[in-house]
């Protein structure tokens, strides 16, 4: 039997869409958004469907959550492709393409356990270094990678 | 009498600033005296060719004729709060102030203070900038002098955040590869030592990235490597460098060797500072080996890297170098806090 050419599934009446996820990625978005599965949330999650711009993307539809600014934003550091769609009564009622912070601020603490904000109890400032790929604390200068950063920006969220 | 709105600038210009001659240097002037007034020096970063050749020139001046200046910053209080220990940076600023005629408060150690009771660090560094026109400030965590200088309403100078950066060193450093050798550019310069943990050595190879020698060399243990960060930015800056393990190696094609001592206090590990103390050691039998013209350099303190059998040599440039500390620093003090106008609209 060959492979379906089209997976179908169902729209959803009020929520979000995230499209244009890279392939492979959607697991992550939705550990950004804290989602483990048993919220009772009724979500889609379509992992490699085929895109005419990307090749193969993943898509996530949720239904009923929407997304803070701040998810959002991590959300474009995984996902710098993806698009969110904004479901009222199955229509899209807004599309925001994400765009990569250059700057993440007030959000965690620095890991570098001798950087003078740990000992001030104040949550840094990190400088997105976007061409390398790393992220920067802009008071001790220590640099991350991406990967990296998003799992300390994850665990220190408690998601 | 002298007036501290002094015209000695154009002078200092059209005597040894020669790359502005062809320019309206008056002009030109004013906006570097512009640039430095009131500013925070926390990076080497933060600094451009113009600036720190002109920061050179007027060391010169300090150098030469200090005296003339003993009243341009009177009234002028400098906080210097030293929450780490040092000898040659804090009393070089002192000293710089003194000579300007400016006043200094301060501490030298965090026991001192109210910090050992437990105060913030910007508590003590708000009530600081309330007593003061400018704060110097060394301190062992990273990122503090970038801190205090956002809190802080008057200029704040680092003399050392952890292993961060000490850009003033670093401008000392270049403006005694000037003085003693005549420029930059044509230089091979190997760095020997603690290049992980050093933030004299950040620093340093960030001023590097605008005066680029023509050969560079860091020298260190394997353990003692440049971090990854600072490598990839002073590549990215387009400074050409060679990793090597063995000074052994190099010697003989050094112009400059610039020694750093193992920091030892920033270690995280202590069996790892054990792994590498006592790995290199300059010696008067490596020297013998180097150009008739090799210069030492070393921020100092010195433990054991250096020997103390060099220091009556032709080689021994360290004592000189720190000797540079004070007009270099009278001359930041003096564009940071004013009184130097060019005499030019």
């Amino acid at each position: 039997m060959g492979v379906a050419k089209e997976l179908i599934v169902s729209k959803i009446k009020d929520g979000t869409v995230i499209d244009h996820i890279p392939a492979g990625k959607a697991f992550e978005v939705l550990r950004v958004l804290g989602i483990k599965g048993s919220e009772g949330l009724r979500i889609a999650i379509v992992i490699n469907a085929d895109s005419t711009r990307f090749g193969r993307k993943d898509i996530v539809k949720i239904e009923g959550r929407f997304l803070s600014k701040e998810e959002t934003a991590i959300i474009a550091l995984i996902a710098p492709t993806a698009t969110i769609n904004i479901i009222r009564n199955y229509e899209v009622v807004e599309k925001r393409k994400v765009s990569p912070p250059k700057i993440i601020s007030g959000l965690i603490k620095c890991p570098n356990a001798t950087c003078i904000t740990r000992h001030e109890g104040i949550l840094t400032t990190f400088e997105l270094l976007s061409g390398e790929l790393r992220a920067k604390c802009i008071y001790c200068g220590m640099e991350i990678p991406y990967d990296e950063f998003i799992d300390i920006i994850l665990k220190q969220l408690g998601k | 009498m002298f007036s501290p709105v002094t015209t000695l600038l154009p002078q200092l210009y059209e005597k040894s600033f020669n790359i502005l001659v062809v320019l309206d240097y008056g002009v030109l002037m004013n906006d570097l005296l512009a640039q430095f007034r009131h500013r925070d020096v926390i990076s080497m970063l933060d600094f451009n060719r113009d600036e720190l050749e002109f920061l050179f020139r007027l060391t010169d001046r300090m150098l030469d004729s200090i005296n003339e200046y003993r009243d341009l910053l009177k009234g002028k209080v400098l906080a210097i709060a030293f929450f780490e220990p040092s000898t040659r940076t804090r009393l070089s600023f002192e000293s710089a102030m003194l000579k300007l005629g400016g006043s200094v408060i301060g501490f030298s150690s965090e026991e001192s203070t109210s910090v050992a009771k437990g105060e913030r660090f910007s508590d003590t560094i708000r009530m600081l900038d309330s007593y003061a026109d400018a704060l110097v400030i060394r301190h062992r965590y990273e990122g503090s002098a970038k801190l205090a200088a956002e809190i802080a309403e008057h200029p704040v100078i680092n003399a050392g955040d952890g292993r961060n950066e000490h850009p003033t060193q670093a401008m000392l450093d270049l403006y005694t590869l000037y003085r003693l050798k005549g420029g930059i550019e044509r230089l091979s310069i190997g760095i020997i030592g603690d290049l992980k943990y050093a933030r004299v050595v950040n620093s340093l190879l960030y001023g590097l990235t605008i005066f680029k020698p023509r050969k560079l060399y860091l020298i260190s243990h394997p353990l003692l490597k440049l971090r990854d960060e600072v490598r990839r930015f002073i590549s990215s800056k387009g400074l050409q460098f060679e990793e090597v393990f063995d000074v052994n190696e190099v010697i003989s094609e050094l112009d400059v060797l610039y020694v750093t001592r193992i920091q030892k206090e920033r270690f995280p590990d202590p069996l790892e500072y054990e792994k590498v103390k006592g790995s290199y050691r300059v010696t008067a039998d490596l020297v013998r080996r180097g150009k008739e013209d090799l210069l030492i350099l070393h921020p100092l303190p010195r433990v054991d890297e250096l020997d103390t059998s060099l220091d009556g040599t032709r080689h021994a440039g360290y004592f000189k170098q720190a000797s540079f500390g004070v007009p270099l620093r009278s001359a930041l003090l003096a564009l940071i806090l004013g009184g130097l106008t060019s005499g030019c609209s």
